[in-house]
């Protein structure tokens, strides 16, 4: 894609521009689809109408939304810490934008196609929690702080069996990179898999192309690999799972809300901010919501591969197919959130540690017991 | 554009492991203008004050300057959630003072839309517990179906939420042809959807590790505080003025007085106090069913309504099993046609005093559930 560009502008700053421009211009579709989706899909699981009167079926809504913020007055509270204030939730969004740089959306355009990238994502997502806190404290509210330490214990604690998900992936996709079970080594060095050993499973190119070839092949089916790798389903399934749940609670959602529990503390730490600053937690919100179901596609749903093996694969197919994986992925998200009641502080906390831990660690020795003797 | 006021702050960190948030009146779950004062420990409750007072009407002071039938619009605004409910034991005390006894057709459509006003009442309070616990969607189911109830109440007296339509000697005006149908309808409605709220939010495992072992009220302790309704047989106290001292005609049916089991949890916490505005919904609905079967059709509904209201001098208690809990009027007569006091013993005011006692411990999410369970609306609360 670079070189693509490139060849049209042949100016490397340029070119890096509009690279860095195109996730933007993603996520802020992105986040207006998803508005929508939320509202209609909220809409019908509820037996309402939702949005319709902005254009047709609604689908300005959004639109209004934005422009309806951009409109608002930005209040800037007398009691805030003001720098902090009006820091945090631009802190918040950048967060989320420079988790895209390492997000692909096909084989041939990755921005930014590190080979640590998923020590990036860990490092990139972990941002976010610093603004919550920021924003919570600064606003010298009692309830902000509340849902800014809530947030913070929540994301701190969910973020480690969410890591040894990633870690579990990591350590499967090197053994493969190694023995090159049922993944051709010219397959892997095509896409500029230029080193190996375990550090090889941090590039989100070699995962992806380990998981190539049908679904069966995914990480979610237990990785490529021959019949015996049957009994190794429950565990990656099992995984699966529990990264799904601790990215539910990694981005603030119901059942996990607690941070923003209207019930208790009205709206958490963003509970001062009007305006586009509060339009920056909100997107990020959203933006956070992709990028967790982008990870989760990644990892254990086959990435921008096609599901049927060498049918509609390609590099087109591959934007086509991440996209509508994370989308399902998002759309899952928001079903749980209109289904669910919200859990409490502490057993959220018990969830995390006394439950998702100890199990993703058990899936974590099984998983790799299992490459080791491949 | 005034000047931009300076305000000092200091910067410090908390002094104290303990802080004062006020939480309302202008908060999603205090349910209206209820303001609490709650010291928190972290996210533990050390102590809770309800200030009320916010939705203060004056309603008994008015009624001393209204006659008789003027107050009834007044008593509808008390508990606007269960305004049938709430004309009940206001027209049978001012009827057993004037000496009147209603005809038989008219104590069976008092009953009908007496236990329809319970379900619906029942209705919002489980959608409105279950959106303290985060539940939106069950929250729009129950307000759907609520639709049923509130149509037929509407074809009856002509509005949708504060009827006016039990009058003193009689109703305001008769029951519509289709009425026993639109009845047995709504009954059908409501137990399809009870059943699908039981499984979507009821039995939900979050719900009850939210719900359970929270706000725990003892038995003796709720009667201490003068509770009554769903918090105090959630507290395993068997007391239903409906069966305890049968009003109207509710000794001609059949059916349960339920009270919490601790099938889930602890006797008297807020699972508990749920479950029995659930399973109360299906007793109303066998109480209807009855009632229809038995209604006779034909009669005057007005022949009864005196023209001047002017009871003799005396004065009575009249109470009756509102959905929250025990309503009574007390009404002082002079012999004009104006009472000379009017005291409510209203549900809310008792079951809302209990708040302080029960939520101590627990934590701040906890305190909302408990608020919920007790089903407290404002305007009975403050009157």
């Amino acid at each position: 894609m670079e070189n693509f560009i490139n060849g049209f502008i042949n100016n490397e700053f340029i070119t890096a521009l509009i690279i860095s421009i195109i996730p933007l211009i993603f996520v802020l579709l992105y986040a207006l689809i998803a508005i929508l989706g939320e509202l209609k899909i909220s809409a019908f699981m509820q037996e309402r109408l939702g949005p319709m009167r902005t254009g047709p079926w609604g689908i300005f809504q959004p639109i209004a939304e934005v422009v309806k913020l951009l409109q608002k007055e930005d209040i800037t509270p007398d009691a805030v810490n003001k720098p902090l204030y009006n820091f945090a939730p631009f802190l918040m969004f950048a967060a989320s934008y420079a988790c895209f740089a390492v997000i692909p959306f096909s084989s041939h355009f990755i921005p930014a196609s590190l080979n640590l990238g998923l020590f990036y994502l860990l490092a990139a997502s972990s941002l976010g929690v610093i603004s919550i806190v920021m924003g919570g404290w600064a606003s010298n509210n009692k309830y902000s702080v509340l849902g800014a330490m809530r947030s913070a214990s929540q994301i701190v604690s969910y973020e480690l069996p969410a890591s040894i998900c990633l870690l579990t992936i990591a350590a499967l996709t090197s053994t493969f990179t190694f023995g090159g079970l049922g993944v051709s080594k010219e397959l892997m060095t095509a896409v500029g898999g230029t080193h190996n050993g375990f550090l090889a499973g941090l590039d989100i190119q070699h995962i992806n192309v380990a998981q190539s070839g049908g679904f069966w092949n995914w990480f979610i089916f237990g990785g490529p690999g021959n019949i015996t790798k049957i009994w190794v389903i429950p565990f990656t399934m099992g995984l699966a799972l529990i990264y799904f749940i601790a990215s539910l609670a990694e981005t603030n959602r119901t059942p996990f809300d607690i941070s923003e529990g209207e019930s208790e503390i009205v709206a958490g730490y963003f509970i001062e901010y009007s305006g586009m600053k509060f339009a920056m937690f909100y997107f990020a919100e959203y933006a956070n919501m992709y990028i967790v179901a982008a990870i989760m596609t990644i990892l254990f749903l086959g990435g921008w591969t096609s599901p049927f093996g060498d049918y509609m694969n390609g590099p087109i197919w591959g934007a086509f197919w991440f996209v509508s994986k994370a989308f399902a992925v998002v759309f899952m998200q928001i079903w749980v959130r209109w289904t669910l009641p919200r859990l409490r502080v502490d057993q959220l906390m018990n969830i995390g540690w006394k439950v998702l831990l100890p199990l993703s660690i058990v899936c974590f020795l099984v998983i790799t017991l299992w490459g080791v003797l491949h | 554009m005034g000047e931009k006021k300076k305000v000092d702050v200091e910067y410090s960190p908390f002094e104290s492991d303990k802080f004062r948030v006020n939480i309302g009146p202008q908060h999603p779950s205090t349910h209206g203008v209820l303001r609490l004062e709650a010291e928190l420990d972290g996210e533990i409750i050390t102590e809770v004050i309800p200030h009320i007072g916010n939705l203060h009407r004056c309603m008994e002071k008015h009624c001393e300057f209204k006659t008789y039938p003027q107050i009834i619009p007044f008593v509808d605004r008390l508990d606007y959630c269960s305004a049938i409910n709430n004309e009940l034991p206001y027209v049978m005390g001012v009827e057993k003072l004037l000496g009147i006894e209603v005809s038989d057709k008219v104590e069976y459509i008092r009953v009908i839309l007496s236990e329809l006003n319970r379900i619906g009442n029942h209705q919002i309070a489980v959608a409105a517990f279950g959106l303290d616990t985060g539940a939106f969607t069950p929250f729009l189911y129950l307000f759907r179906d609520r639709e049923f109830i509130v149509k037929i109440l509407e074809h009856c007296s002509g509005a949708r939420l504060l009827y006016n339509y039990f009058w003193i000697g009689g109703l305001a005006r008769d029951i519509y042809p289709t009425f026993k149908e639109d009845c047995l309808d709504a009954i059908k409605r409501i137990r399809i959807t009870n059943a699908e709220i039981m499984d979507l939010l009821i039995n939900n495992k979050i719900f009850i590790v939210r719900t359970i072992n929270t706000g725990i009220l003892p038995g003796d302790v709720a009667i201490n505080f003068g509770c009554t309704g769903p918090v105090l047989r959630g507290s395993g106290v068997p007391f239903d003025l409906r069966k305890a001292q049968p009003y109207s005609i509710y000794e001609r049916f059949d059916f349960n007085v339920c009270v919490g089991t601790g099938e889930l949890g602890t006797i008297g916490d807020s699972w508990n106090r749920n479950i029995v505005r659930m399973n109360e919904m299906e007793e109303s609905c066998k109480i209807i069913e009855q009632a229809i079967a038995q209604m006779p059709m034909e009669g005057d509904v007005r022949e009864k309504v005196p023209k001047r209201v002017k009871p003799p001098k005396g004065e009575i208690y009249s109470c009756a099993e509102n959905p929250k809990g025990e309503l009574g009027f007390y009404i002082v007569s002079d012999g004009t046609d104006k009472p000379s006091r009017i005291k409510v013993r209203s549900t809310g005011f008792s079951n809302l005093s209990v708040l302080p006692d029960i939520s101590k411990g627990y934590m701040i999410a906890d305190l909302m559930v408990t608020l919920g369970s007790l089903d407290i609306v404002l305007g009975d609360v403050d009157r």
